[in-house]
C-alpha cells in the first residue's frame, strides 16, 4: 500500500498500548532551562521522542508542557523575553543553532494548537495556504483532497470546500488544521491538548487519526487526560512543578513506554498524579 | 415546591417614578435622535434652498461645464467635480499606504512596546494640529522639498501626462502629500484598531506552518483586517473630499483641471472659500449648487463604502 493511499484509508481500529514499532529518535531534547523574562519556567527535560510514535506529554496546569512542546518548532521565539539553554536536536543537528532558520523549522515541524484557528478563508484554502508558502503549485486538488482524507475529513467537506472554514464545526475545525498540517508533509506535528475544545466523539476521531498518522508522522501530544494518553501514546513524558526556593518550574520527572509508565511509575509524584488522578 | 417569595421584590411592580424616569429617560433619548436627523435635514434643506435659483437656471450643464464666469454668469464645476476626486484619491492613496504602513509597524511586533504607546500617542497628535498649520507647513516646508525631485520628473518624463508641467508653487503634488497627513491619524487610529483585533491564534497558525512574519502579515493579518482597514480608508476619503483650508493654500487656484501633478487645481471645497467673499446674489447661488454636489459626492462615498461593508458582513455571516 503506498503512503497515499494507506492516508486515504479510513483510520484502522487503533489497538491501546500499541507496542512500540521504531526505535530511532526523531528528536532529542536536552533542556536545561526555559526563562519567560526573569521567570524561570521550565528546567532538565531530557527526552527522545521517538520516529513514528505518539509521545505525550502529561503533567498538572502550569508545569509546562506547553512551553517545551513549543520549544520543539520555535514557536517560543515568537514570546519577547524567551530564552532557552539547553538544545533540541533534529535531523542532526540543534535547531537552536545560529546557522538554523526558524521557518525552516516550522516547514519540518507542524504544529495544530488548543483552539482551532482555521483561517477566515475556504476548506480548501486553508489546506493549500501552508503549500503555497512552499511554492507548491502543481495538483493542488489531489493534495487537498489527500490531506483531507488524511485528516478523516474529506466525507464531510468534500461538497463544501469553497465554503468558508469558520462554518465548520468546532472538531471539524481542528480536523481542518490537521489537515493543514499534514498537507505540507512535515517530518514531526505538534499538538497541544488538540481535543479540549471538541466534543468527546470529535475526540474519538481525532484519537483516531493520531493512531492513523504515526505510520507516515512522528506526533507529539500534549494532553491533560490521562485516558487519552493511555490511548494513544505510545511513550509517555510526565512534567511537575518543583515549587523549592520559591519558584514554580516545571520539570520532568519520568517518561517511558506508557504502558509500563503506567503500570509501574518509578517516581512518587508520578505515583500520586497517576494515581490521583485515575481515583 | 420552591420557597415563597417573603420580601414581595418579584411581584412588586415598577413605583410612579420608575415609570417616569423610564420614559423620560427615553424621551430624551428619542429627542437627541430627531435632533440629530433634523439638524442634517436641516442644513440640507437650507444649501438646497438657497441652490435652487442656480439648480433651475444651470441644471445638468453645471456638472459638465468647465467655466466659472461670474460676470459672463457661467458657472460649471466639471474642473473642480475632477480635481476634488483627483486629490483626494491621491491623498488618501497616498495617507492609506503609510496609514496602514504605521498601524501595521504598531502592531506586529516591531517596536519595544513602550515605544508602540509613544508612537501611537505622537499619530494621535497629528489630528490635533489645525488645517491651517498643515497649510503653512505644506508652503514653507513641502513645497521647497518637492520642487526640485517635481522639476526633475518633469524634466525627464516631462512626456508623460502626470509630469506635463513644472511645479512653480502650489500644485496637486504638495496638497495631495498635506492631504496624505492629514488623513493618517484616521486611517492609521482604525486600521490599528483592526489589526490589533486579529485573534493572536490566527497569527500562530500562520508562524506554525512555517510562515515568514512578512507573510504571516501579508497573507493572515490584512486579509483578516481588511474590512477595519477599509472602513478606514472610507472615512479618510470623506474627510479629504471636504477638506478645504489647507487646500485652499497649497493647490492654488486655477479653475481648471489638469492631470499633470504639478500643476495648481481646484477642488469644490477651495472654490467655495475662494469666490465667497466677492461673490454676488448669483454667484452665491452657483456656489450654494457646488455645495451641495460636495455634500453629494459625500455622502455617496460614505453610502457605497457602508453598502459594500454590510455586503461583506453578510458574506461573512453566511459563511459562520
Ligand atoms: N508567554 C508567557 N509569558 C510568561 N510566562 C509564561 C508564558 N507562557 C507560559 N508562561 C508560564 O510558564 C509556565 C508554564 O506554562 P505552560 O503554558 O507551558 O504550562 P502548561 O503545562 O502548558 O499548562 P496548561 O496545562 O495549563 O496548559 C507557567 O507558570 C506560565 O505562567
Ligand atoms: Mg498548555
Amino acid at each position: 500500500m503506498s503512503q497515499a493511499e494507506a492516508l486515504a484509508a479510513p483510520p484502522a481500529l487503533y489497538t491501546p498500548h500499541a507496542a512500540p514499532r521504531a526505535t530511532d529518535a526523531a528528536v532529542e531534547l536536552r533542556l536545561k532551562s526555559l526563562h519567560y523574562g526573569d521567570f524561570r519556567a521550565v528546567r532538565d527535560v531530557n527526552l527522545t521522542i521517538r520516529r513514528n510514535a505518539v509521545t505525550a506529554l502529561i503533567g498538572p496546569s502550569g508545569c509546562g508542557k506547553s512551553t517545551v512542546l513549543r520549544c520543539i518548532n520555535r514557536m517560543n521565539d515568537l514570546v519577547r523575553g524567551f530564552r532557552l539553554d539547553g538544545e533540541v536536536r533534529f535531523r542532526g543537528r540543534d535547531i537552536y543553532d545560529k546557522a538554523v532558520d526558524p521557518v525552516a523549522v516550522r516547514r519540518a515541524i507542524g504544529m495544530v494548537f488548543q483552539q482551532p484557528n482555521p483561517f477566515a478563508m475556504s476548506v480548501a484554502r486553508n489546506v493549500t495556504f501552508g503549500l503555497k508558502l512552499n511554492g507548491v503549485r502543481d495538483h493542488l486538488n489531489e493534495r487537498v483532497e489527500q490531506a483531507l482524507r488524511g485528516a478523516a475529513l474529506w466525507d464531510e467537506v468534500k461538497d463544501h470546500l469553497n465554503k468558508s472554514a469558520l462554518s465548520l464545526s468546532g472538531g471539524q475545525q481542528q480536523r481542518l488544521c490537521i489537515a493543514r498540517a499534514i498537507a505540507t508533509q512535515p517530518e514531526v506535528i505538534l499538538m497541544d491538548e488538540p481535543c479540549s475544545a471538541i466534543d468527546p466523539i470529535a475526540t474519538l476521531k481525532i484519537e483516531e487519526l493520531m493512531t492513523a498518522l504515526k505510520a507516515k508522522y512522528t506526533i507529539v501530544i500534549v494532553t491533560h487526560n490521562l485516558q487519552q494518553a493511555r490511548r494513544v501514546a505510545d511513550d509517555t513524558a510526565f512534567l511537575y512543578v518543583d515549587r523549592s526556593a520559591g519558584g514554580r518550574t516545571g520539570y520532568l520527572v519520568e517518561s517511558g513506554p506508557t504502558a509500563e509508565f503506567f503500570a509501574n511509575p518509578r517516581e512518587k509524584p508520578t505515583q500520586d498524579y497517576v494515581a490521583g488522578a485515575f481515583g | 415546591m420552591t420557597r415563597p417569595d417573603p420580601t414581595g421584590t418579584l411581584a412588586r411592580p415598577p413605583t410612579r417614578f420608575d415609570k417616569w424616569a423610564d420614559r423620560s429617560f427615553r424621551g430624551l433619548a428619542a429627542t437627541s435622535a430627531a435632533l440629530a436627523v433634523l439638524l442634517v435635514v436641516g442644513i440640507v434643506a437650507q444649501i438646497a434652498g438657497q441652490a435652487e435659483p442656480a439648480v433651475r437656471e444651470y441644471g445638468v450643464d453645471f456638472l459638465t461645464t468647465s467655466k466659472w464666469d461670474p460676470s459672463g454668469k457661467k458657472f460649471g464645476v466639471l474642473p473642480q467635480i475632477a480635481g476634488t476626486l483627483y486629490s483626494s484619491v491621491l491623498g488618501v492613496a497616498l495617507g492609506s499606504l503609510f496609514g496602514v504602513t504605521v498601524a501595521i509597524v504598531l502592531t506586529q511586533d516591531f517596536l519595544p512596546p513602550r515605544l508602540e504607546a509613544v508612537a501611537k500617542g505622537v499619530v494621535e497628535l497629528l489630528s490635533a494640529v489645525p488645517s491651517v498649520v498643515y497649510g503653512l507647513w505644506g508652503i514653507f516646508v513641502v513645497i521647497p522639498a518637492l520642487r526640485p525631485l517635481a522639476n526633475a520628473a518633469h524634466e525627464t518624463f516631462g512626456a508623460l501626462p502626470i509630469f506635463g508641467t513644472r511645479l512653480s508653487g502650489p500644485g496637486l503634488l504638495p496638497a495631495a502629500f498635506v492631504l496624505a497627513i492629514m488623513v493618517l491619524p484616521t486611517v492609521t487610529a482604525i486600521s490599528r484598531d483592526a489589526l490589533a483585533a486579529v485573534p493572536g491564534k490566527l497569527r500562530e497558525a500562520a508562524f506554525g506552518l512555517g510562515a515568514t512574519r512578512w507573510e504571516a502579515i501579508v497573507k493572515v493579518v490584512l486579509p483578516t483586517a481588511s474590512r477595519g482597514i477599509f472602513g478606514a480608508i472610507v472615512l479618510a476619503f470623506g474627510r479629504a473630499v471636504g477638506e478645504t483650508m489647507a487646500l485652499a493654500m497649497l493647490l492654488g487656484n486655477s479653475n481648471s483641471f489638469s492631470w499633470s501633478l504639478f500643476a495648481p487645481g481646484t477642488t469644490l471645497a477651495t472654490l467655495m472659500a475662494n469666490q465667497w467673499p466677492e461673490s454676488g446674489a448669483v454667484e452665491k447661488g452657483a456656489l450654494m449648487y457646488a455645495g451641495l454636489v460636495l455634500l453629494g459626492i459625500t455622502l455617496l462615498i460614505n453610502s457605497v463604502g457602508t453598502l459594500i461593508l454590510r455586503r461583506t458582513v453578510r458574506v461573512e455571516e453566511a459563511h459562520q
